[in-house]
């Protein structure tokens, strides 16, 4: 049963490389912080097989908000004061919906929206021909990019140790082991040391989700930190 | 299967039935001096309850929803403020009126309705009390790629791995079911489990991810 499920999905996406229990639990929990949920959720866009087990995972919290009766008392005070809302004719504020302007298919929601905000596409270069686009988060602890990185060329370093997410969009990476291609995430941890390369027949557009460099007191290392890439 | 259904079917009906008694809400009953005006529903009856809410905006139906989960949101909402009383009654209450307005958005064979009050309630604690975002995925994104195993009969399925949930959760080990419940209900962070538990991270990432493989095994044994 698990099997043919599993052969079923790969035959449906090709995507091979998903996110584990452990991110996936703390996305559904809401302990996950904002830049790295901007992958995850990047990725439960294009892989029906992970947003089934954060389905799971929401019931597990449906589960736990059901065993527990909290103890009633009073209920009919509040209940009061919502029916009154409610005859007032209280509705929700509708955001209208802004108009996308990203083109392409390339960039899935919500990762678009971000896109977006920080004012559309715009590619800063890197050496050796890769170029990256920082993504303005609210979240402090992380550091989300853009990377595209020339076909064949070495995906560049950017890693700080700790945890790292790359969601590839466009094109695909290889090192001795694996190919990711669009909708694959690599989790990887400082331990991993690889240093893999963009295939040859596409550039390779991917999301990169980082630990937040560290931050120096120094205000002369701040200032030459984006030189050294730190 | 089909007999299955016509039972589940005939079940609901007579839970509507039941539903469209007009109020006094059960459970409103008294328990010493204390009056204990919060109600248990079942499964079945709280299905129903949510149709008469989303299509008909029946408020009666809504005060017996209101009893049975305000509470249960409240309590989590305690926790989830580290005990601010005064804050998680606001936000339970808040989070209920998001309920009873977008109660039409609200797909029986999507999810459980426990499950999407709990989905709501998250998303008001992480708005009100972490003041932070959570990214979402839209399903109406041209780049959403859609699953394409979307079963016939997703509903019946739902309440059925829903049984199953709660079946699969009582075989958990009391350590494993722990460490699910710190990270959905009092909301901590896999390090703040680890230092609770006073054990290593590494050992609470991997209880969590030998009970997600459990229950999800006793889940795909269920719907077989
Ligand atoms: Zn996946």
């Amino acid at each position: 049963m698990r099997e043919t499920a599993q052969r079923a999905s790969g035959r449906n996406q090709m995507i091979e490389h998903h996110l584990d229990d452990d991110i996936l639990s703390q996305y559904s929990a809401g302990t996950l912080t904002e830049g790295w949920s901007i992958a995850v959720a990047s990725h439960l866009a294009l892989c029906p097989a992970c947003r089934s087990k954060v389905d799971m995972l929401d019931s597990l919290g449906g589960y736990f908000l059901e065993a527990d009766d909290g103890r009633a008392s009073d209920v009919s005070k509040s209940w009061e004061a919502v029916k009154a809302r409610i005859d007032a004719g209280e509705v929700d504020n509708v955001v209208p919906l802004k108009v996308r302007s990203v083109p392409d298919r390339i960039y899935p929601e919500p990762l678009k929206r971000y896109i977006e905000a920080a004012g559309g596409l715009r590619w800063k270069r890197l050496g050796s021909g890769a170029a990256q686009m920082l993504i303005p988060t609210g979240d402090a602890t992380t550091t989300v990019r853009l990377l595209k990185i020339p076909a064949g060329q070495p995906v560049p370093e950017h890693s700080h140790g700790g945890l790292e997410l790359t969601l590839v969009l466009d094109g695909s990476f290889s090192d001795e082991v694996a190919t990711f291609g669009r909708g694959d995430i690599e989790m990887a941890d400082d331990n991993l040391t690889h240093q893999p390369k963009a295939d040859l027949d596409k550039d390779c557009i991917c999301l990169a989700v980082t630990d937040a460099p560290l931050r120096f007191k120094s205000r002369f290392m701040r200032l030459i930190q984006p030189l050294l890439g730190i | 299967m089909n007999i299955q259904i016509a039972l589940r079917t005939g079940l609901r009906r007579d839970a509507y039935a039941k539903a469209n008694v007009s109020l006094p809400p059960v459970g409103r009953r008294k328990v010493g001096n204390l009056e204990e005006n919060s109600v248990n529903l079942d499964a079945e009856r709280i299905v129903v309850l949510m149709s008469a809410i989303s299509e008909k905006r029946d408020v009666g139906a809504f005060e017996i929803l209101y009893r049975h989960f305000y509470p249960r949101v409240r309590s989590y909402m305690v926790r989830m403020t580290r005990g601010n009383r005064v804050l998680a009654e606001e936000l339970a209450q808040e989070t209920m009126m998001r309920v009873w307005n977008k109660a039409s958005l609200f797909d029986g064979s999507k999810a459980q309705a426990s499950t999407w009050i709990f989905t709501i309630a998250r998303n008001q604690m992480i708005d009100s009390v972490r003041r932070g975002v959570r990214p979402t995925f839209d399903p109406n994104d041209p780049a959403f790629v859609p699953d394409e195993f979307e079963a016939a009969d997703t509903k019946i399925e739902r309440e059925q791995s829903a049984a199953a949930l709660g079946q699969a959760m009582t075989t958990l080990k009391g350590n494993y079911a722990e460490v699910l419940r710190l990270s959905f209900f009092e909301g901590l962070t896999h390090s703040s489990i680890a230092e609770k538990l006073n054990i290593p991270i590494g050992t609470v990432k991997s209880r969590i991810r030998l009970a997600c493989e459990k229950l999800r095994n006793a889940l795909q044994d269920e719907i077989k």
